[in-house]
């Protein structure tokens, strides 16, 4: 009687285990940047591993090298990835060459509403061609590019009497480009606590993305527009707008004006190190990094504060972030599928945002105690209502670095003028879109 | 001694035997087949692995981009149709005006890097061919840096050009009393171009020197003394003796370091990256973007055929005029 027990039990145990768990346990491998809120990730993780059965190992590249390794990846068809949190330039890529899994089947299947994301995200993230509901990624990761100040530096008395007199309104957050550059400029080589001090760090990186990334907050700022009308190619007057030129000639003005030495060819990392190394009073970056700068012992806590990226003709901001998709050259897809069902529910988004990633989902981004959590959250949720993207083409890498090579070559290298550059710009822009069959 | 040769015997007859068995067991048809063999057919058996390998990782990939260069394909867009362009790419290539920025940034990178190399290479390795006291552990210090990986090379420069905490910044300041921050090596469009050729001659200067040492090491003493009974000045000696001895070995090493910079990609890019704008992208930086960032196989095929022409037919020129040299 006592064994005939044991062996029901054992019987029962194992049909609760086989139950709850998926028919086969896979390795699964996560490729994305190395960043903070990747660490986040690994952390949010482990309950899918836990719950699952599966195993995670992720494929970390650094963000100058990120999108080389990672397309290089997809293009020639490697099995590296299973899931992907790719840049939202990729998406047109990753649907037409067939890099990424069309989702519509399975968020169907699952009850996954788009409509629970916030539709800029989704938008950008997801959508290919734009705006069509065929969807390759669920977003994972809302950014955009933000700035930061020294508070502490803004609110000395010694400080504000002088910038009121120079400029004759107090130092406080810039709510214009324009008066960005003023207080950019107030800093600019000013001595605080015995050291020489500068203005801002802003984007100029040449290889990757960094200039583009940067200059275009100018832009949008300005109003900037890709084309006449969206989808028309017919970039004339839109790309070398005469707003266009003013932002431009800004963008190259505040490198000129108020940057630290040297500082020619730097990117998210060189921006981080500059502020924390107490060198200059502002700075860009993704709104990504935002949790670390905060929790930074040396410049962050009261030190610092964060604000949106200054309206100038209107508010814009540039988008960063990702979405997360299922990589077809894949032959765990089955599995990959299950963590983002699992990774889409809103208690899990709760805890990403709670880890310090940024979650996109309606649930969290409409709580009523969202923008009290976090000192730049309410800033998050501004930028996010007005983010614009580059080209998410299937060209967009030969549209990148075209834009790259201009813009470095009129505000770092001095070459040409604004309108030279853009008109340049739209130049090579065409000939892509000519060779693409697209004009 | 004995105990030795009978071993070697005995192993003869038995190797011997083994063969005379296994030619006993060989069909005569086969038999006949290998001894009819031909030394050059034997020859030809050993070399045709290597051949085979050459062709299908050499010469193969060669004849296939010379292919693709005349077609608009692209390597990440599998599914699209593959059109032929015929010259196209070519002409695109060469009325580029940015391509021939790409070509006269990579000329100014090349003949200053060889003039300098050489200078200052030769004059190194005339100083250690003194043999003076210490001269080997001199040798061993001089060489180092071209031991070091060129990504670690560029990094550490990258440091020493700072402005604000890099060493060459403030030696000038110090000499000069131009403050340090006020100028950027790499960020500058007129400084740039010379702050790449100082880190490739730092680096690469001993590798001349090896070479020209080698060449000085090489020339008789006897050639000295003859020029000493016949009242030779030292600066005759120099340019009658040394400079014509040691001329094949320098022409050598402007070969290497010619075709090595030509092709020059992992220093320029640690260190500026192509920049600032344009100003340091070399062919081959241009190269890589085309072919492996934005993905234009075709036009980067084209690309790279006319780089190789041009690299080919620049050596056979110049290994012409060596042979000359040596031949005198």
């Amino acid at each position: 009687m006592r064994n005939a027990f044991w062996l029901a039990a054992g019987v029962a145990a194992l049909a609760l285990t086989t139950g709850t768990s998926s028919a086969k346990s896979e390795e699964l491998t996560l490729c994305w940047a190395a960043w903070d809120p990747a660490n986040a990730l690994v952390e949010l993780s482990k309950e899918f591993e836990e719950q699952s059965g599966h195993t995670m190992r992720f494929e970390f590249v650094p963000w100058p090298n990120f999108a080389d390794r990672m397309l290089n990846e997809l293009n020639s068809g490697g099995q590296l990835c299973d899931l992907l949190i790719g840049d939202s330039q990729w998406i047109g890529g990753g649907a037409e060459n067939g890099h990424y899994v069309k989702l519509n089947d399975f968020f169907e299947a699952e009850g996954i509403s788009m409509d629970d994301f916030a539709p800029a995200t989704v938008y950008a993230y997801s959508t290919w061609p734009k705006g069509e509901p065929n969807y390759y990624a669920l977003p994972a990761m809302g950014d955009a590019n933000g700035w930061f100040y020294r508070k502490d530096w803004f609110e000395r008395p010694e400080l504000q009497e002088a910038f009121q007199a120079e400029y004759g309104r107090p130092l406080a957050e810039p709510t214009t480009q324009r008066e960005l550059m003023e207080v950019a400029k107030f800093f600019q080589g000013r001595e605080i606590d015995g050291q020489t001090v500068y203005g801002v760090s802003i984007f100029t990186e040449r290889g990757s993305e960094g200039i583009t990334m940067g200059a275009t907050g100018a832009l949008y700022a300005w109003g900037f527009k890709y084309e006449n009308e969206p989808g028309s190619y017919d970039m004339e007057g839109a790309v070398n707008s005469p707003e266009a030129i003013e932002a431009l000639e800004f963008y190259k003005e505040l490198y000129e004006c108020c940057t630290p030495p040297g500082y020619t060819n730097a990117y998210m990392e060189q921006s981080l190190d500059a502020f924390k190394s107490g060198q200059v009073a502002m700075a860009m970056n993704w709104f990504a990094f935002f949790p670390g700068l905060y929790a930074d012992p040396n410049t962050g806590g009261d030190k610092i504060d964060f604000f949106v990226n200054p309206p100038q003709n209107v508010p814009a901001s540039t988008l960063g972030g990702q979405g997360i998709s299922v990589v077809s050259y894949s032959d765990k897809q089955d599995a990959a599928l299950e963590y983002i069902k699992w990774f889409a529910q809103p208690d899990v988004q709760a805890k990403w945002w709670a880890l310090g990633g940024y979650s996109a989902h309606n649930s969290v981004l409409n709580d009523p105690g969202f923008v009290e959590s976090q000192p730049f959250a309410g800033d998050f949720l501004e930028a996010m209502a007005n983010v614009q993207d580059f080209w998410q083409e299937p060209t967009y890498a030969e549209l990148l670095l075209a834009m790259q090579e201009r813009l470095h070559n009129y505000i770092v290298a001095d070459q040409g003028t604004a309108e030279e550059a853009l008109n340049g710009l739209i130049e090579d822009w065409t000939e892509v879109f000519e060779d693409d069959g697209k004009l | 001694m004995q105990v030795v040769q009978q071993i070697f015997e005995n192993g003869s007859f038995m190797t011997n035997s083994v063969i005379t068995a296994a030619a006993e067991k060989t069909p005569p048809s086969v038999a006949r087949k290998v001894r009819g063999l031909s030394d050059r057919a034997i020859a030809w058996i050993f070399v045709a692995p290597t051949i085979f390998l050459l062709l299908a990782i050499n010469i193969f990939p060669l004849i296939w981009t010379v292919r693709l260069s005349f077609t608009d394909y692209r390597a990440n867009r599998l599914n699209r149709e593959v059109e032929w362009v015929g010259l196209r790419n070519y002409e695109r290539i060469l009325t580029d005006d940015g391509i021939w920025m790409n070509m006269q940034a990579t000329a100014h990178f090349l003949v200053w890097t060889i003039v300098f190399q050489v200078l200052i290479g030769f004059a190194l390795a005339y100083l250690i061919n003194k043999k003076f006291k210490g001269s080997a552990l001199w040798t061993t210090i001089i060489v180092l840096p071209m031991m070091l990986s060129p990504a670690v090379v560029g990094n550490f420069w990258t440091f020493l050009y700072q402005p604000q905490i890099g060493l060459i910044n403030y030696m000038v300041e110090f000499f000069t009393g131009i403050p340090a921050s006020s100028f950027s090596m790499l960020g500058s469009v007129e400084l740039a171009p010379w702050a790449i050729v100082i880190v490739d001659t730092w680096m690469w200067t001993p590798f001349v020197m090896l070479i020209c040492l080698a060449g000085l090491r090489s020339i008789p003493d006897y050639i000295y003394e003859a020029a000493e009974i016949d009242r030779a000045s030292k600066w005759r000696q120099f340019w009658t003796i040394t400079i014509p001895m040691v001329l094949p070995f320098l022409m050598l090493a402007v070969l290497f370091r010619g075709i090595e910079n030509f092709k020059m990609f992992d220093l320029v890019v640690q260190l500026t990256g192509g920049g600032p704008g344009s100003i340091t992208e070399l062919a081959s930086i241009n190269l890589k973007r085309e072919a492996f960032e934005k993905w234009r196989t075709g036009y980067s095929s084209a690309y790279a055929v006319i780089l190789f022409v041009t690299i080919f037919g620049l050596a056979s020129i110049y290994v012409k005029a060596l042979n000359k040299v040596k031949a005198r």
